[in-house]
């Protein structure tokens, strides 16, 4: 018994464990820190080569505020998925209600223009209760189960939008496939003292970096809540859930509102990035939100490292980034040299042939994500300080299905 | 819009129900439903004539079971008298198939009557609107009307909803009169004040000792989603406090310095006490435990054994033991209730239970020579 005291206990390189004590302890800070350090970094990057000949920093700056609207839905999934491991197949439901939501508030379509910044919220909230929606009636179920409910909202929601249209409902609400074009941009009151302007910031597709900016800000503000939910009660409730459901209500959880909080936070997240996406291509169709979008989410969550926020974002933005430019690259770079057989690929098609191969070799050389987080390295690799007798699973689960 | 409606539908609702309740009479069911009962007797908590069916299988038949305060109460008998199906029931895991459990004389566990109409009641306020708005529309209302019906709806299936989770009293009472009673779940058998542990261990094995204390005081902590996103000295003393009391509850068991051990890598003595300190931070005044002996060495039964003891005499808590080791029971036992395929045949202190022919056949064996 004496040999499996965990590795934990021992002192092991002081300076770095007091370092990552110090981030622990002072979370928020480090992540605006952090997060403000890569926001300034990033523009000046993508201006030396090799990034430089691929496109133009303007460019570069757009997608990565594309890039942005992944990451948001990644942090929101890793919510569902990660933290309180409810398999979620269809995320992307609330990321066009969110938009959707947007779009309905803020163009000619409906003739209603109201502006931005409270729609964030307004989109937020409305994604949330959606997320409510779905939530209180299948978070009984469990497991495969769910993710099937999932999946089928998933499908329901961008048909609704398809064909919610006058052909087929007689009254156009939708705009049916062609979806809702000339969505407004936001825009910030100039104030102004004197020859100086505040706040003077324009949003149009010329000009990406206030686009780039306030995704930068909402994913700080995103991820500070996310990690202080998941140190509070909630967030060991999200986890003693994920860990055994039975055990969990036992202890006077409420699985119930517990997992319906998760779901509706997820989708809150899903929200905002859905009204920034909105606001961003000023352009909703129901074929941006398919299945695809939930799996590519679903796919970033795995590969970045379930449970960890700032891991999946990270595994988020590269793979956003790498599917979105370097593909395209890679295309381009065996067109111009005329590779036999490799010429004629285009690669940005087989972005899911990619993913599979990715996740494949991912689940057999590193199941645990590329940045994993500490809880979920601990539970894949056993073999470190386990003792024999407790590796097997806490089972149960005959006395679990008959709740 | 919510009121009008459940109201409207109410009267026909308790027609068609009062065919279809059998067994327990629905009057005195419903009547003592989640209403407050004064706390003042000496009993903890009374089964009265709990059955459990699984198909033909009747795990536990009709069990009568009274534990009075601050004693500790033995639950015996061969492997598959239904014990553990008991205790389930008890914790508001399975729903009895009959008879009822008052716990401080509050009837919370009975089978449930009409829990499907529960849903149901959700979905009407929206469809009534949903009805008027066609109406309306057929009688020549415009696009407005609809869109207006559509989002009418939606929100009127947002707000029952709603209200279902937060679960305000008037709405409990509202199901009540409707003739709906749902049988406690575990959580709230927590918020009234059992603890329990389980016979297999069910650790939150990747969770730190301290952390799986934390979840156990999961009841008694107030803080809520806006205290943790604003990190407000609320949430900040609470989350204090709480560890200091959850470093206790672990020193009381006997694993004090074990706070960021992970419960898995616990050996499996210190698993049982980490479970039995996890039962006890939601502050019970029961305590289940399922065989918390089991697996165990004399020494480690021994210290287990005075554990128990300890918690009854310092704490004052009422414990109810399912157990298998016979020192252990005979020693520490008040009353032990003897179950054997799903039947009680003996019920008594532990001398009358030791001296009891039934006991010794089905149970006990005959004394070896």
């Amino acid at each position: 018994m004496t040999a499996v005291a965990p590795a934990k206990n021992a002192p092991r390189r002081p300076a770095l464990r007091s370092a990552r004590d110090y981030l622990d302890r002072h979370r928020s800070l480090s992540i605006i820190i952090g997060m403000a350090i890569v926001t300034a970094i990033l523009p000046f990057i993508v201006t030396l080569p090799p990034f430089s000949g691929f496109d133009a920093q303007r460019v570069w700056i757009g997608s990565f505020a594309t890039a942005g609207i992944f990451v948001l839905l990644a942090i929101g999934l890793n919510v569902v998925v990660g933290l309180s491991g409810l398999l979620d197949l269809g995320y992307a439901a609330f990321y066009a209600i969110g938009a959707y939501t947007y779009a309905f508030a803020a163009s000619s379509f409906t003739g209603i223009h109201i502006p931005f910044w409270p729609m964030l919220l307004v989109g937020a909230l409305i994604a949330a209760i959606f997320g409510i929606l779905l939530g209180a009636p299948t978070l009984r179920l469990r497991g495969d189960y769910l993710a099937i409910v999932t999946l089928g909202f998933g499908e329901i929601v961008p048909i609704l939008f398809r064909n919610a249209d006058a052909r087929n409902i007689g009254v156009n609400l939708t705009n049916g496939t062609n979806g809702i074009g000339g969505i407004d941009r936001p825009t910030l009151p100039v104030i102004q003292i004197g020859d100086f302007k505040i706040l003077d910031v324009v949003f149009n597709a010329a000009n990406p970096l206030s686009y780039y900016l306030t995704m930068a800000i909402i994913i700080t503000l995103v991820l500070i809540l996310v990690y202080r939910l998941q140190d509070s009660r909630l967030g060991r409730a999200w986890q003693a859930i994920r860990e055994d459901e039975l055990a969990a209500a036992s202890n006077g959880v409420n699985t119930i509102t517990t997992k319906l909080l998760a779901f509706a936070l997820g989708a809150t997240t899903s929200g905002f990035a859905g009204v920034f996406s909105a606001s961003k291509l000023v352009f909703v169709s129901p074929d941006q939100f398919g299945f695809t979008v939930s799996f590519t989410i679903l796919a970033m969550v795995v590969l970045g490292g379930m449970g960890n926020s700032i891991g999946v974002a990270l595994g988020a933005f590269i793979i956003y980034v790498i599917q979105s430019v370097f593909l395209k690259q890679m295309t381009n770079f065996f067109d111009d040299f005329q590779v036999p057989i490799l010429s004629d690929i285009n690669f940005i098609e087989y972005q899911f042939l990619l993913y599979g191969i990715a996740l494949v070799a991912m689940m057999l050389l590193r199941p645990e994500g590329l940045f994993p987080s500490r809880q979920r390295a601990r539970e894949l690799h056993t073999d470190e300080g386990l003792d024999p007798m407790e590796g097997s699973p806490s089972g149960g689960d005959a006395e679990g299905s008959l709740a | 819009m919510t009121d009008d409606a459940t109201a409207g539908s109410a009267p026909a609702a308790d027609d068609t129900a009062a065919g279809d309740i059998s067994g327990d009479d629905p009057k005195a069911v419903l009547a003592g439903a989640w209403a407050d009962g004064a706390d003042t007797s000496d009993i903890m908590l009374r089964a009265r004539s709990v059955t459990k069916r699984f198909g033909g299988l009747v795990a536990v038949r009709e069990a009568d079971l009274v534990i009075p305060r601050g004693k500790i109460v033995s639950l015996i008998g061969p492997n598959g008298a239904g014990k553990t199906t008991f205790f389930n029931i008890v914790a508001g895991i399975l729903d009895p198939t009959a008879g009822d459990i008052e716990f401080r004389g509050r009837k919370m566990i009975a089978r449930p009557v009409r829990a499907w109409f529960e849903p149901v009641l959700w979905f009407v306020p929206s469809l009534i609107i949903v009805a008027v708005t066609w109406l309306l529309t057929a009688f020549g209302a415009g696009v407005a009307a609809l869109e207006v019906g559509i989002l009418l709806s939606v929100l009127a299936l947002v707000v029952t909803m709603l209200l279902a989770i937060v679960r305000p009293v008037w709405y409990s009472r509202l199901l009540t009169r409707l003739g709906v009673f749902k049988s406690a779940r575990p959580n709230d058998m927590v918020e009234a004040g059992i603890g329990r542990t389980f016979q297999n261990i069910r650790l939150f094995q990747n969770m730190s000792a301290i952390e799986n204390v934390l979840v156990g005081m999961h009841t008694r902590l107030k803080s809520n989603m806006v205290d943790a996103m604003l990190s407000t000295p609320r949430r900040n003393r609470e989350e204090r406090d709480g560890r200091k009391r959850a470093r206790e509850l672990l020193a009381l068991v006997g694993l004090r310095g074990r706070d960021h051990a992970l419960a898995r890598n616990l050996p499996y003595g210190d698993q049982r006490r980490l479970e039995v300190a996890r039962a006890l931070a939601s502050n019970p005044v029961l305590l289940l435990l399922d065989e918390p002996t089991a697996g165990m060495n004399p020494a480690e039964t021994a210290e287990m054994t005075r554990l128990i003891s300890r918690l009854r005499v310092e704490l004052g808590l009422t414990i109810l033991l399912i157990e298998h080791d016979m020192r252990v029971v005979m020693g520490i036992s008040d009353r032990i209730t003897v179950l054997d395929h799903g039947e009680q045949i003996a019920e008594g202190t532990p001398d009358e239970v030791r001296r009891d022919p039934k006991v010794i056949e089905a149970y006990l064996g005959a004394p070896s020579s």
